[in-house]
């Protein structure tokens, strides 16, 4: 038997190699999985056809993004402009009319019209999206809105740009009028059903607060279609196989923690709340074992078959789970600034599973603040409260883990016992001063475990003022960039 | 049919099309989405276990009892918990009751009671044998998978994969009829990529508005519409905000039942800070959405 080398196998093969590609495992079974999914499906239903592959060949939440994008350039919703009912306003002289253009998209945002603003949203990019056709951005629309794109006066256009077109359009600053809109359309309402009421075209500050936050998740929304848009129109152009090495969303466990944006954060911060609970099962794996519990009767019971009802050999129930103590050490300095948003989330999701916990942050000197982190406090404040406290900074503000570390040993002496897990939080950039070796030696041997979590990538550890490499011969450091390496050291931490 | 299993009996389809299980799901009173409608319809017609992960008050478990009652089928429930282990999933011997047998029979041939003594009527069948041996239609729930030891995810393999127990003293047990089965994850821990590679995986997140109001409206049909409408705007709006615990679907049906017994006609700020605290479980999220929205 021979590779499909063409028609509708082929294509699968092919969109599973880019899926591939972006790092989602994909195997065989799946691609198998994916064609039966094919062959029941009906192929013009599109939305039932992505669900479909999706269910088949996807094994975790994260991935559904990646997946999508890459979707819509494998099977697209069609070729060239595929307009539909929403055409663009032109004015008289060929041109888009942007002021009529901007007043459909406030009432579409308005009544919050998906599937219109998502017709929009394509007529936008073929009308004012193309970069490199004749005039440029602005278009020539002779017979108007249906049939331009494809065979369009000025060729076809080198490539499509969402920034160009959003920046005639400018949905953002469409807010305040929606608002308007919306606020009227409420006021007369509630007139109508209480006229005798004066205070009934009064609008509180909490209707006004929904309905802006709602409008502006409309408009984010609607720059999405856009760009979602923009990457299809690209593909056809540039082959969808530049489009998805490009224009594709990294995976939320690969977004690296320095550099992830809010958007990235906010998925982050879902992914890090389970894998403290599997660190916290993980770290108390050992203490359950250790221990018996009382005696279970029915087990009991069921061993003494083999001995002809006589119970020779008790079984013990299986103790809770422990709770082991764990102690925080987290750099807080400038220079791991991105990295300790993330601590901080870990740290918050690892209070949580942990009744004894003590965290200590440090910059040159050493603070506790498990106060801070009361089971339900909000983080928002929590960093700012962290700087604020006395005692943090001893001396310049630059970090130094030497003596930080000393500090800790210092203050606290009894905190590191034989029960505490030690995790250190950290890049081990100590600014050329004494990394202090003797004193986390000390802390290694007193504590059960120590583990180091270092943000910054392998190959930068020992370069100039990073004592990494150092640090890392007395306890076990671990390269902590991303929510998948995170998964992956909770997992090494100990064998189950 | 082509994607039939071998081995396996040709079985009746449940459903003959997508548009089929969003409408029968309806009429039993669960509305789903597209990616619901479509995933049923494919673990029924391809054989296959679904695993459905989400978030907490989706409608997870809800989906299995609908798709039961859609169906005509029996519902068997495998509510895993930590330290569930074979005994309590598969099956049991009574042993209390053995031992009784082995006593009164004094004097019986030693084969005569050991062929007693492992009949039916000594053994207790757990969720899984059950649903394997059930003779008719029957969807089998596995509930909060994440939540059980590998070890049963291993357990699960062999059951889900073929359908069959192997019983020692009985030989191995095939299914009459393939249990239409729905595994639920709350994604706690990462199932095993053995478990996975056997189901179709359905992420199920929060609906999208207009399918959220339909839910409120099907589930609480007594509320106003607009008022149904404005509770969806207003959890949309909560779920923006950065909370612990997101408000989920079947917050906002509580909240919508809620205003209904307080005989509360439209939604003004008292109602909603009056009765937040349904849709909002942790103090801390009350006092974030409160401070956010303007609410004091």
């Amino acid at each position: 038997m021979t590779a499909p080398t063409a028609g509708l196998p082929a294509h699968l093969v092919d969109f599973v190699g880019a899926l591939r590609r972006t790092g989602i495992a994909v195997g065989p079974g799946e691609s198998v999985d994916a064609a039966a999914v094919m062959a029941e499906l009906d192929l013009l239903r599109r939305e039932q056809l992505r669900e479909g592959l999706a269910a088949a060949m996807l094994r975790r939440s994260g991935q559904r993004a990646v997946f999508d994008a890459l979707f819509d350039l494998w099977f697209p919703l069609g070729q060239g402009a595929a307009l539909g009912e929403v055409a663009l306003p032109y004015a008289e002289d060929g041109s888009v009319d942007v002021e009529a253009l901007r007043d459909l998209l406030a009432g579409l945002l308005r009544d919050g019209d998906t599937a219109a603003m998502a017709e929009l949203a394509r007529a936008v990019v073929d009308g004012l999206g193309a970069v490199g056709r004749g005039t440029g951005g602005q278009g020539q629309g002779q017979g108007g809105g249906g049939d331009r794109g494809e065979g369009g006066p000025g060729g076809r256009p080198s490539s499509w740009s969402a920034y160009q077109a959003l920046n005639v359009v400018r949905p953002e600053t469409l807010l305040a009028r929606v608002l308007a809109d919306l606020r009227r359309g409420r006021e007369t309402q509630r007139s109508r059903a209480r006229p005798d009421d004066p205070d009934a075209g009064w609008d509180s500050p909490f209707a006004e607060e929904v309905s802006r936050r709602e409008v502006r998740e409309r408009i984010a929304s609607f720059r999405r279609m856009v760009t979602d848009e923009t990457r299809r129109r690209g593909a056809e152009i540039r082959g969808r196989e530049a489009a998805a090495r490009t224009g594709v969303p990294k995976q939320g466990d690969r977004v690296d923690f320095l550099t992830a944006n809010a958007e990235q954060l906010a998925d982050l911060r879902r992914r890090v709340a389970p894998l403290a609970r599997h660190l916290a099962s993980r770290l108390a794996a050992r203490r359950r074992r250790a221990r018996r519990g009382p005696i279970d009767l029915r087990r009991t019971l069921r061993r003494s078959m083999s001995t002809g009802g006589v119970p020779m050999r008790p079984a013990h129930r299986r103790p809770r789970p422990g709770r082991p103590e764990l102690v925080l050490f987290c750099d807080v300095s400038g220079s791991v600034a991105g990295f300790s948003h993330f601590t901080m989330m870990l740290v918050q999701a690892l209070r949580e599973q942990f009744s004894r916990i003590r965290i200590f942050c440090f910059v040159d000197g050493c603070v506790e603040v498990t106060d801070l982190f009361g089971p339900g406090n909000d983080l928002g404040g929590v960093m700012a409260e962290i700087t604020a406290r006395p005692g943090l900074v001893a001396f310049d503000g630059h970090s130094d883990y030497g003596s930080a570390l000393g500090r800790l040993r210092e203050g606290w002496p009894d905190v590191v016992g034989p029960r505490t897990s030690l995790l250190v939080l950290g890049d081990a950039r100590t600014n050329y001063r004494d990394p202090n070796l003797a004193v986390l030696g000390d802390l290694a041997e007193r504590a059960r475990h120590v583990h180091w979590l270092n943000p910054e990538p392998q190959a930068q550890w020992g370069t100039g003022d990073s004592a990494a490499r150092r640090y890392g011969q007395v306890v076990p450091m671990h390269e902590c960039r991303t929510a998948a390496q995170l998964a992956g050291v909770v997992s090494g931490l100990l064998p189950v | 049919m082509s994607s039939e299993p071998v081995g396996q009996k040709a079985q009746k389809a449940l459903f003959d099309s997508v548009d089929d299980v969003a409408t029968r799901l309806a009429d039993v009173g669960y509305i789903a989405s597209t990616a619901v409608a479509t995933t049923v319809f494919l673990a029924d017609r391809l054989g296959k276990p679904l695993l459905v992960e989400g978030p907490a008050g989706v409608g997870k478990t809800e989906l299995a009892r609908a798709v039961a009652e859609a169906t005509g089928s029996g519902l068997v429930r495998l509510q895993c918990y930590e330290g569930i282990d074979e005994a309590r999933a598969l099956y049991e011997w009574n042993h209390a009751k053995q031992l009784l047998r082995i006593t009164a029979s004094q004097g019986a041939s030693w084969d005569e009671t050991r062929d007693d003594v492992f009949s039916e009527e000594f053994l207790l069948p757990r969720p899984l044998l059950t649903a394997i041996r059930r003779e008719d239609p029957t969807v089998l729930l596995v509930d909060e998978t994440d939540k059980a030891d590998v070890e049963v995810e291993g357990l699960l393999l062999e059951v889900l994969g073929d359908f069959q127990v192997t019983v020692p003293e009985w030989g191995t047990i095939t299914a009459n009829q393939r249990p239409f089965t729905l595994l639920t994850s709350n994604a706690t821990r990462e199932l095993s990529e053995a478990l996975k590679r056997r189901c179709l995986f359905l992420h199920l997140d929060f609906p999208d508005a207009e399918l959220e109001r339909r839910i409120v409206l099907t589930r609480v049909p007594q509320l106003p519409e607009a008022l149904a409408e404005e509770l969806v705007r207003i959890v949309g709006v909560l779920r923006g905000i950065q909370l612990r615990k997101a408000p989920s679907v079947s917050e906002t049906i509580d909240w919508g039942r809620t205003l209904l017994a307080l005989g509360l006609d439209t939604l003004d700020d008292a109602a909603v800070r009056a009765t937040l605290g349904v849709v909002l479980k942790h103090r801390s999220d009350a006092e974030r959405a409160v401070a956010e929205l303007r609410l004091n």
